[in-house]
């Protein structure tokens, strides 16, 4: 029995390796560090969901995935439509349905359903996408984050269109946050590691040997999209309630920019990658940012600096794929070196580094 | 409602979006690389007649002049820096590189000049207006098309008759085979950024022309403009990306003339809705062309 557990571990340790850094860290910043410090440890938590649901389809499938940041949108519109209460989307969103005005639902049932509303959007406009490849399959799911956003900015009846959707409540804590990024990182983990995950690999690395061998290259694609769709979802309630108001531009390119910087930079193909990829950003990016206010608050330039973390933030990324072009995990989970006995199989190299 | 004066626009509307599909093509065919710094390239050029204007007071020809050879150099430039190191790896890698070529040069204008849009001084016949048989069109609505049928035809006399233009035609259907034959790749994908950054500019003295203003965001739209029309027209040849271009400027103009005014903001909605709808029956686009390899560095 004691074998079976440890064997059990061994074999799927990359989930304990990165699990318990990322908890260590959140006990240790909520006992010892700042407020800021929790803040920026809550956001970067959250962050990390987005990435492993981005990583699930786009790790895998090797398609660029535009669209997931409007996934997380439409689980975040549909989180604060349920949770808000009705007199405050009577004041707030002025030509909301009455239908919706009246709706009132508690904070996990909303999430829950924020995520299945995200899947199905994903599952009914999801299958024809995947039938692409190369620069059409870039492009459509480019134009359908376009959609989603047009269609954001402009259905006031729901979104309040272009404007602050606002009155969520703050529920989403630093211990929920890092909750929900360890459900995902279980959920990624899962996914890449069961047969339909292997067969989503097989089919980014040789589409037609995949399809030799009888794996319905479409399907798998499609229900990798549905389930990245889904977490997205997920995610994207859990960023509504910490965040409590926002707007569509919140879900647009500048955050897809930055999702995909963690992803690439990290390495796509593996959720130790994404891990990876998320902290790096975070921390560079909250450097940069201080870096910054600094500047802008010592009042040495004439002129306030605006966009230097995004600036320097392109220039590392670029520096990175120059550097290591599957990121800097590369393909392979994070796992312990092996001493003596070698028995397991090795370990999985990146097939999109060729 | 479909008058003279309506063909005229949408065939100027289809020579401008034509340009800038062309520009976009010709990099993807042969580095197979969906460039999102394209759009940059255009805002860059819109730039450079902003500043050759206010900082050395330079007449029209020589701001115009300015501008198209600034998008060449950033092309050529952002090639040679960003590209070049990344290109034989994964083809996602040289996206997201693209992406953040992109990225940069937005901050970069946004740091050196101003997050605020900029008055763009065009030359003074821009905006005049003549009659033809009973239709006013604006100058510039012809001047584009004529300027997109010259550069049509260079284009294509370059790519049938020069030695380089063969070696980018041949590059763009085996690009392996090519190289095997001696046709240094370098080369070869250098000047397809320079064409591209060439048609950019061009493209951009018309596109700016039209809000007579230049922002760090300016290159979005004409992006998304070159990569539907690229998509629908056929993204695996020259003249895919021309009846695309001029495809994306009738359904553009018909969409504006018939969708009741309730429904114009989702416009750009309808346009991509359509096109991805297009793409589940014909995935390669308009014009197919036949077997293209698979990307290599």
């Amino acid at each position: 029995m004691m074998d079976k557990i440890t064997a059990f571990i061994r074999k799927h340790q990359t989930v304990v390796l990165l699990a318990v850094p990322l908890v260590l860290a959140g006990v240790l910043i909520s006992m010892f560090g700042s407020r800021l410090l929790l803040d920026i440890y809550t956001y970067f938590c959250v962050s990390l969901g987005m990435v492993y649901g981005l990583q699930v389809f786009m790790g895998n499938s090797g398609i660029l995935s535009w669209t997931h940041v409007g996934f997380v949108g439409i689980g975040a519109y549909v989180t604060g439509i349920l949770v808000t209460p009705p007199m405050v989307k009577e004041m707030g969103v002025p030509n909301m349905y009455p239908a919706l005005v009246d709706l009132s639902l508690p904070v996990v049932p909303s999430i829950l359903i924020g995520a299945l509303v995200a899947a199905a959007i994903a599952a009914l406009i999801g299958y024809p996408l995947m039938r692409l490849n190369d620069f059409a399959s870039v492009i459509t799911l480019f134009a359908t984050l376009i959609v989603i956003h047009v269609v954001m900015t402009q259905w006031d009846n729901v979104t309040n269109g272009p404007r602050t959707f606002f009155g969520l409540p703050q529920w989403t804590t630093w211990g929920i946050a890092l909750g929900g990024a360890l459900l995902m990182l279980l959920a990624a983990y899962w996914f890449r590691e069961s047969g339909l995950g292997l067969k989503l690999r097989a089919t980014r690395d040789d589409r037609y040997a995949a399809a030799a061998i009888g794996i319905d290259m479409i399907f798998t694609r499609y229900l990798g999209f549905v389930l990245s769709a889904l977490m997205a979802g997920f995610v994207g309630g859990l960023w509504a309630l910490y965040i409590t108001s926002f707007s569509p531009k919140s879900f647009y390119m500048a955050e897809m920019f930055l999702l995909l910087s963690m992803l690439v930079i990290g390495g796509s193909g593996s959720v130790s990658g994404a891990t990876v990829g998320a902290v790096v950003v975070t921390i560079a990016r909250e450097v940069l940012r201080q870096v910054e206010a600094t500047i802008n608050n010592a009042h040495v330039l004439s002129f306030e600096v605006f966009g230097l973390t995004e600036l320097v933030m392109a220039v590392l990324m670029v520096m990175v794929l120059i550097w290591r072009p599957s990121g800097v995990v590369g393909g392979q989970e994070l796992r312990l070196p092996r001493f003596g006995k070698k028995k397991d199989v090795p370990a999985e190299v990146d097939g999109l580094a060729a | 409602m479909i008058d003279l004066e309506f063909v005229i626009n949408t065939l100027s509307l289809g020579s401008l979006y034509a340009l800038l599909a062309l520009g976009l093509v010709l990099v993807y065919g042969i580095l197979k690389l969906v460039n999102f710094a394209y759009g940059e390239y255009i805002m860059i050029a819109g730039y450079a007649i902003y500043l050759s204007a206010t900082l050395l007071h330079a007449p029209w020809y020589l701001t115009l002049l300015i501008a198209v050879l600034a998008a060449v150099l950033v092309s050529y430039l952002t090639e040679l820096i960003a590209f070049r190191p990344v290109r034989s790896q994964s083809p996602n890698a040289l996206i997201v590189t693209s992406f953040a070529v992109s990225v940069f040069l937005q901050n970069v204008v946004l740091i050196m000049v101003s997050p605020r849009a900029r008055p763009v001084q065009l030359p003074f016949f821009f905006s005049r207006t003549i009659e033809i048989a009973g239709a006013t069109v604006p100058l510039r609505n012809l001047l584009v098309i004529a300027v997109t049928a010259v550069l049509l035809v260079a284009l294509s006399l370059l790519m049938k008759k020069t030695v380089v233009g063969m070696a980018m035609r041949a590059a763009a259907d085996k690009f392996t085979t090519t190289r095997l034959m001696g046709v240094p790749a370098n080369l070869v994908i250098s000047t397809a950024f320079v064409i591209s950054g060439l048609l950019a500019g061009v493209a951009s003295i018309f596109w700016v022309s039209r809000s007579a203003s230049v922002d760090p965001l300016t290159g979005a739209a004409p992006l998304l403009i070159a990569f539907i029309a690229v998509v629908t027209g056929g993204m695996h040849s020259t003249v895919g990306a021309v009846v695309g271009g001029f495809v994306y400027g009738l359904v553009f103009n018909l969409l504006s003339v018939t969708l009741p005014a309730s429904m114009i903001s989702y416009r750009d909605a309808f346009m991509f809705a359509l096109v991805v709808v297009f793409l589940l029956f014909r995935p390669a686009g308009i014009i197919k062309r036949g077997y293209t390899e698979e990307r290599v560095g």
